[in-house]
């Protein structure tokens, strides 16, 4: 499977990464690439086997719905490149 | 010798009988990274800690009753938060972050009495097999055979330049696809991936979490047990976290493996492996051999599947792990021009802040994800990992203890050297180390030997799940047997 470079914007937006126009030709070379690689996994027979969810035979732990941490939003503030009045500040979303 | 070569039973020995104090060690291994900045192994150097844990550890000590760990002084790979101490896992997008909390392993080994020393590099998000895509520039190997620099391998690199150097007694490091194993031996240490749910992932910064497991990078094996005791916890933070008890590892060490199965399975004589490594293999068959052991070839039939899966299934979780970087709540954001709105914000911020390596998972991650795609790269990659699990579970079924392989296609490279390859080609590093992680097993890299080039190489020893106490008595027969005690001569 060979990505073209339309593919490659389209993976680019959706991973949220901005790559400049002439920099896809590249982008849909490094990815075509590794695709390929991967094509190796259709000669596996893997018919009647379950995609594994939990490499270890164990259910994921349960714990009561109930509050245990908390009440500390200057120490989450604290890293945000942009933070006013207790809150993360990001540019106009709406309109 | 100086205190700072010293291991850590060696260490613990003499602090309890009182010949040398935490505070000696550590100035001996804090003037140590001074002189080695040409390695690069450390990002971020944390003296007074070092030096306040160190008194506190003295006067545990004192008071008697101080636990293995109490005094020791560690590297920690920058992968780990570390409370008010920069964490930027050697990536732009998390410059200036300081957690206002610590991981569980660290906070383990706090409460044990160990010193923190610094933090060290790594590839960036633990992506890489040789620190060159740290943001801080790569760390350099303390083994040197001619003008060339070498790496010391990926992702914890850093880890295994400083424990090689004697930058610290031991390191932490991480391992996703053979970060800890491939940089272990590639410098000549210890290194033990743990079995996944042994050792708390909370607080680590995430790369692939169906695979991530942290463990220690050491100088011995015995040190690898002492480590890996006081880093193991059952961790309600983490709910991968497997409520199995830990237990004591170095107890395990008797040194005794007669009667015991080792498998050699054929699948991971690869082509184009260099001679000096099936030697090597062979040669730590024999050594175990000699012990008592029994020799049985076996077979993981799904083996050459295995680097495929693994760079369909940890791109995917890391795109979606990494996307919590957005330039809102923590690190780097971009400056952003007039009109730019919040989707410009993500766009340039990620750019930005990620290297290539990364910018290239995340996309490889986001593309097996994607409508249309899902089934056929990523479930496929998730049916082809469930199937190389089943080797192993057969394997071990038909009464295998551990099973010998080598721990990497080739000794150290040269920085830069592998600038012109393709991705795929870096990604070979991987080859031995990966299936481990896949199936969630326990793996230990042991220095068995130099090349002809004087460069040291390790094998790698697996164990079934939960036996990383019978999987490091093995590495110490194996340690013992080839008694490599080798060091870098000090260039720096």
């Amino acid at each position: 499977m060979s990505i073209d470079i339309d593919t490659a914007r389209k993976v680019a937006h959706l991973a949220r990464i901005a790559v400049a126009e002439e920099n896809l030709p590249k982008l849909a070379q490094d990815l075509s690439g590794i695709l390929t690689f991967m094509e190796q996994l259709n000669e596996v027979d893997v018919e009647g086997v379950e995609p594994m969810t939990s490499v270890t035979p164990m259910r994921l732990k349960r714990r009561e719905d109930v509050v245990t941490d908390g009440g500390y939003a200057e120490k989450i503030l604290k890293n945000a490149p942009d933070a006013r009045e207790g809150f993360f500040a990001v540019p106009k979303v709406v309109e | 010798m100086s205190l700072n070569q010293l291991t850590i039973s060696a260490a613990r020995d003499a602090l309890r009988k009182g010949e040398v104090t935490s505070v000696e060690i550590t100035e001996s291994c804090l003037s140590a990274i001074d002189g080695a900045d040409a390695l690069n192994a450390y990002c971020a150097k944390t003296p007074e800690i070092a030096l306040a844990q160190a008194k506190a550890a003295d006067a545990r000590i004192k008071a008697g009753d101080a636990p293995a760990m109490c005094g020791i002084p560690l590297g920690i790979k920058d992968l780990f938060c570390t409370k008010g101490v920069a964490t930027q896992a050697a990536s732009k997008i998390l410059a200036g972050f300081k957690p206002e909390y610590e991981s569980t392993v660290t906070q383990n080994l706090w409460d044990a009495g160990a010193v923190m020393l610094g933090k060290v590099s790594m590839d960036e998000f633990a992506m890489g097999s040789s620190t060159e895509t740290a943001c801080y520039g790569p760390a350099v190997n303390p083994w040197k055979i001619d003008d060339r620099q070498l790496t010391p391998g990926g992702s914890s690199g850093g880890s295994a330049a400083a424990v090689a150097a004697d930058l610290c007694l031991a390191a932490t490091g991480t391992d996703t696809g053979g970060s800890i194993r491939q940089p272990a031996a590639f410098t000549g240490i210890v290194g033990i991936k743990p079995t996944y749910g042994r050792v708390s992932r909370w607080g680590v910064v995430a790369f692939a979490s169906s695979l991530d497991q942290a463990g220690p990078m050491t100088k011995t094996v015995r040190d690898a047990a002492i480590m890996l005791g006081a880093m193991a916890s059952v961790d309600p933070k983490d709910s991968t976290s497997v409520e199995i008890p830990v237990p004591d590892f170095e107890a395990a060490l008797t040194g005794d493996i007669r009667g015991k199965k080792i498998g050699i399975p054929r699948e991971y004589r690869i082509e184009g492996m260099p001679e000096e490594i099936g030697k090597l293999w062979d040669e730590g068959t024999a050594m175990l051999r000699d012990a008592g052991a029994e020799i049985v070839e076996i077979s993981l039939p799904h083996t050459k599947y295995a680097l495929p899966a693994y760079y369909v299934i940890a791109p995917a979780e890391a795109s979606s792990n990494l996307a919590r970087y957005d330039g809102v709540r923590y690190g780097y954001r971009a400056k952003l021009g007039a009109g730019d709105g919040i989707v410009e914000m993500y766009e340039k911020t990620r750019a930005e802040g990620f290297g290539p390596e990364v910018q290239r998972r995340i996309m490889i991650g986001t593309y097996v994800l994607s409508a249309g795609f899902y089934d056929a790269y990523y479930n496929r990659a998730r049916r082809v990992r469930a199937l190389i699990k089943r080797d192993f579970d057969q394997v071990f079924a038909a009464g295998v203890d551990a099973i010998l392989t080598p721990a990497t296609p080739s000794s150290a490279f040269g920085l830069g050297e592998m600038a012109d390859a393709s991705p795929v080609e870096m990604y070979l590093n991987d080859v031995f180390t990966v299936t481990v992680n896949l199936a969630g097993l326990p793996g230990i890299s042991v220095p068995v030997g130099l090349d002809a080039k004087g460069l040291p190489m390790g094998l790698q020893l697996i164990g079934r799940p939960w036996g990383e106490g019978d999987l490091l008595n093995h590495a110490l027969v194996l340690e013992r047997a080839a008694g490599f005690t080798h060091k870098p001569s000090k260039w720096w």
